[in-house]
C-alpha cells in the first residue's frame, strides 16, 4: 500500500452497464485544484469553508461516540466522511443538523454560529439531511414526499391555508418536484404511495425531495446503502450533479470505490475522532486508516484501488437491513427539539 | 315484535344528537390521530372543557350566551396548550399518557366539593341553555314532536340538532380543506415520520400544537353542544368510555379520512339503538330463555348491546382493519 500511481479506475466499470447520469467527468469538477494546497492532516485549513466544528464532543454514557478537534468543510466540493462501523459518522450528522445537541463544542454554518438551532430552522437556512435508514413519508403520494420539501410554503400557516393564496406557489412546488422527479427517474412514480417503492426507490425519492428545499450544503448519510450497482451509478451522476450546481456534499459511506469516484475530499472517522484528511489517494495511502479498518471488522476494499477496476461487491455490510445499532443512532433522543 | 317501533328508533338515531356530538368529536380527534398521530386519549376532557366553559361562565357570571361560548373555546384552547406545550417534544406515548390523566384530573376537578360554587360539583349546573332555545331564530316548538316519515324528533331536539349538524358538516368541510391544503400535508409528513419533516424544514413542535388545538377545539365544540341538549352538566358523564368511544367510532369509519368520523358515528349509535330496541322487543319465549341464561333485565340489556358491539369491533378489526373508508392498501404501508 503506497502511494504510487495507479491505474485509472474507469467510471461505471463496477457496475456492469452504469447509470446514464453518471456521465459527469472530472473535467467538469468545479472545484478541481482546490485542494492542491491543502495539508492532508486532520482539522486542516480550507480556502473557502461552508461548515467549521469546534471542540464537537457528544457522550452516551461512558462511550464517547464523537470528539471532533476541528474540522472545515470545503464548500462547493463533495466531501466523503468514512470510518468503520460505530465511529460516529451518524452521531456526527446529528449533532451538525441539530438533531442531537452536542455536550460541547461550536459549529458555524456560513459564518454564523448554529449551535442549539433546531433542525427545521437550518433547512431553511440551506442545510439539509437524509438518514442513513431511509424515511420515505409511506403514506403520502411521492409527489407529496416532494412538494412537502419545499420551505418557506404560504400554505403551511393556518389560516393562509384556508385561502386561495398559496395556489400559485404550490404550482410552482408542484413544476419542480416533477421537474426533479424527471432528474431522477421517477416520474413514473408520481402517483403512487412513497411505501410501495423499493428500498432504492426511497433512497432516490430522499434525496430528490431533501433538493426541493434548494439547499446549500447537502448531508447525505450512506445514500448508496442497498441499492443496486446500476442505481448506484445513476445516484452517483445525481451526487456529482449537485456540485456541478455549486451545491456543497457531505456523505457518508463504505463503498471506498464509491469514495474514491466521487470525493474530492475524504475525511476518515475511528472511534468519534478525525484520524486523517486528504484527497481519496492520500487517504488510501495513509497507514493510520488502514489500520483503523483492519482494527475492525470491516473489510474495506483499499487494494483494489491498485489493482484496477474493483470487482462487482453487493453491498451487504451496509444495507438498510444491516444489523448494526445505527438503528438507534438515527432516532432522535425524546428531549433535542429546539424552539417553538 | 313492534318491527314498526323499532325502526323508528334507529332511523331516528340515524341524525339524532348522539350521532351528531360523537361524530364532531371524532372529527377532533380525526384531526390529532387521523392526520397528525396524535395518541390524544382524553378527548373527552375537551369536550368538559367545552362544556364547563360555556355552563359556568353562564351560570355563574350570567353572561351572555355567545360569550359562553367563546369561553368554551377558549378554555378547550387552554386545555391544548397545557397538555401540548410540554408533551408535544417527547414521545408520542408522552401525550397518551398526559391526556388520558388530564381527561379524569379535569372530571374530579369539577365536581369537587369546594368548586360547588363555580362547577355545581357533583350536582352539576344546570339554566345555562334556555337562551339557545329561547332565540328568535329557533322555528321550533320546544314542546311539539315532529314526525317525518320514519324519523321522529322532539321541537327541542330538533333545533339542537339542525344546528349541531349544520356545525358538523361546516366543520368537516372546514378540516377537508385545511388537508388539502400545505398545512395539511405537512401534519401528515408529521405523522408518517416526524424526524424527516424536521430534517425539511417544518417545525413539528409547532404544527403537533396547532393539530392539537384545532382537534380539541373541535372536541370542546362537541361537549358544548352535548349539553345544551341535555340542558345539565353532570360532571360524571365526561368519563373515560365517552373518549374510547369516540375512538371505537373513529377507527370503524377509518382514520385519516374526510367523512369516517360521521359514518362511523351513525354506524355506531344506530347499531346500538337497534340492538338496544330490538332486545327489548324480543317475544316472550325467547325474552325468558335469554332472562334464564344471562338474567336479561332493563339494566344489563344495555350492557348487552355494548357487549355486543365489542364483538362487532373484535370481526372488524380483524375483517377490515382500515375500518368503513380506510384502504387497505394504504394501512399495509405501515408495515414496511
Ligand atoms: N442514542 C444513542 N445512545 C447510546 N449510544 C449511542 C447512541 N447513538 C449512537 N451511539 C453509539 O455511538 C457510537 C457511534 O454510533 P454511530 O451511529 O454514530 O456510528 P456510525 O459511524 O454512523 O456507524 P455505521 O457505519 O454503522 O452507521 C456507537 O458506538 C453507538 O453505539
Ligand atoms: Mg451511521
Amino acid at each position: 500500500m503506497t502511494g504510487e500511481p495507479r491505474p485509472e479506475i474507469v467510471f461505471g466499470s463496477t457496475a456492469g452497464g452504469g447509470g446514464a447520469a453518471g456521465a459527469i467527468h472530472d473535467h467538469d469538477n468545479p472545484v478541481a485544484g482546490v485542494f492542491d494546497d491543502v495539508e492532508a492532516i486532520p482539522g486542516s485549513k480550507k480556502p473557502d469553508p461552508i461548515l467549521i466544528a469546534d471542540h464537537v464532543t457528544k457522550t452516551f454514557g461512558g462511550l464517547t461516540a464523537v470528539d471532533v478537534e476541528h474540522l472545515e468543510i470545503q464548500r462547493g466540493a463533495i466531501t466523503a466522511l468514512i470510518g468503520p462501523n460505530g465511529a460516529g459518522k451518524t452521531t456526527f450528522f446529528n449533532l451538525l443538523t441539530g438533531f442531537d445537541k452536542p455536550n460541547t463544542g461550536h459549529v458555524v454554518l456560513d459564518g454564523s454560529s448554529i449551535d442549539g438551532v433546531p433542525p427545521h430552522k437550518l433547512a431553511n437556512k440551506g442545510m439539509v439531511r437524509t438518514f442513513q435508514l431511509t424515511k420515505a413519508l409511506s403514506r403520502m403520494t411521492v409527489i407529496d414526499n416532494m412538494k412537502l420539501g419545499a420551505v418557506n410554503q404560504t400554505g403551511e400557516h393556518f389560516w393562509r391555508a384556508l385561502l386561495p393564496v398559496w395556489k400559485r406557489q404550490e404550482e410552482e412546488v408542484e413544476a419542480r418536484g416533477d421537474k426533479l422527479l424527471d432528474r431522477f427517474n421517477l416520474t413514473h412514480m408520481r402517483d403512487e404511495f412513497a411505501g410501495t417503492m423499493s428500498g432504492g426507490q426511497r433512497k432516490l425519492v430522499e434525496m430528490a425531495r431533501a433538493l426541493m428545499t434548494d439547499p446549500k450544503l447537502v448531508m447525505l448519510d450512506e445514500p448508496m446503502a442497498g441499492v443496486n450497482p446500476a442505481l448506484t451509478q445513476s445516484l452517483l451522476g445525481h451526487v456529482k450533479g449537485l456540485r456541478a450546481e455549486g451545491r456543497t456534499v457531505i456523505f457518508v459511506e463504505h463503498d471506498m470505490d464509491v469514495v474514491h469516484d466521487i470525493s474530492d475530499w475524504v475525511v476518515v472517522m475511528a472511534e468519534g475522532q478525525i484520524i486523517a484528511e486528504g484527497t481519496p489517494d492520500d487517504i488510501a495511502a495513509n497507514p493510520d486508516v488502514i489500520d483503523a479498518y483492519l482494527g475492525s471488522s470491516h473489510d474495506a476494499d483499499f487494494e483494489s484501488w491498485d489493482d484496477g477496476p474493483a470487482p462487482v461487491e453487493l453491498p451487504t455490510d451496509s444495507t438498510d437491513a444491516a444489523p448494526n445499532d445505527a438503528a438507534s443512532t438515527d432516532a432522535a433522543s425524546p428531549d433535542d427539539e429546539g424552539s417553538a | 315484535m313492534d318491527w314498526g317501533f323499532i325502526l323508528e328508533r334507529t332511523f331516528s338515531t340515524l341524525f339524532g344528537v348522539e350521532v351528531m356530538v360523537f361524530a364532531l368529536a371524532a372529527v377532533g380527534l380525526n384531526v390529532h390521530f387521523g392526520y397528525t398521530g396524535l395518541l390524544n386519549f382524553g378527548q373527552v376532557g375537551f369536550m368538559a372543557a367545552g362544556a364547563y366553559g360555556l355552563g359556568v361562565t353562564i351560570h355563574y357570571f350570567e353572561w351572555n350566551f355567545m360569550i359562553g361560548v367563546v369561553f368554551g373555546v377558549v378554555y378547550s384552547l387552554i386545555l391544548a396548550a397545557i397538555l401540548g406545550l410540554p408533551t408535544l417534544r417527547l414521545r408520542g406515548d408522552y401525550l397518551a399518557i398526559v391526556t388520558i390523566a388530564a381527561s379524569e384530573s379535569i372530571r374530579l376537578f369539577v365536581r369537587w366539593r369546594k368548586m360547588k360554587e363555580f362547577t355545581g360539583a357533583s350536582e352539576g349546573l344546570g339554566e345555562f341553555a334556555d337562551p339557545f332555545y329561547e332565540t328568535a331564530l329557533n322555528p321550533f316548538d320546544v314542546g311539539v314532536r315532529y314526525d317525518f316519515g320514519p324519523f321522529s324528533y322532539l321541537g327541542r331536539d330538533l333545533w339542537v340538532l339542525t344546528v349541531g349538524w349544520i356545525i358538523l358538516i361546516l366543520t368537516v368541510l372546514f378540516v377537508k380543506r385545511l388537508m388539502s391544503s400545505p398545512w395539511g400535508r405537512a401534519l401528515k409528513a408529521i405523522r408518517e415520520d416526524e424526524d424527516a419533516a424536521r430534517a425539511l424544514g417544518k417545525n413539528a413542535y409547532w404544527f403537533k400544537l396547532q393539530s392539537l388545538m384545532l382537534g380539541g377545539v373541535i372536541g370542546g365544540m362537541a361537549g358544548m353542544l352535548q349539553v345544551i341538549q341535555k340542558g345539565s352538566i353532570q360532571a360524571d358523564t365526561f368519563n373515560p368510555v365517552i373518549t374510547f368511544t369516540i375512538w371505537a367510532i373513529l377507527i370503524l369509519g377509518g382514520p385519516g379520512r374526510t367523512w369516517s368520523p360521521v359514518i362511523g358515528s351513525m354506524i355506531y349509535w344506530t347499531l346500538i339503538a337497534f340492538l338496544e330496541t330490538t332486545l327489548r322487543q324480543l317475544p316472550e319465549g325467547t325474552s325468558n330463555t335469554l332472562e334464564d341464561t344471562i338474567k336479561l333485565s332493563d339494566f344489563n340489556i344495555s350492557q348487552v348491546r355494548f357487549i355486543m358491539v365489542g364483538v362487532g369491533l373484535i370481526l372488524l378489526a380483524r375483517y377490515r382493519p382500515q375500518g368503513i373508508f380506510g384502504s387497505r392498501e394504504e394501512m399495509a404501508l405501515d408495515d414496511r
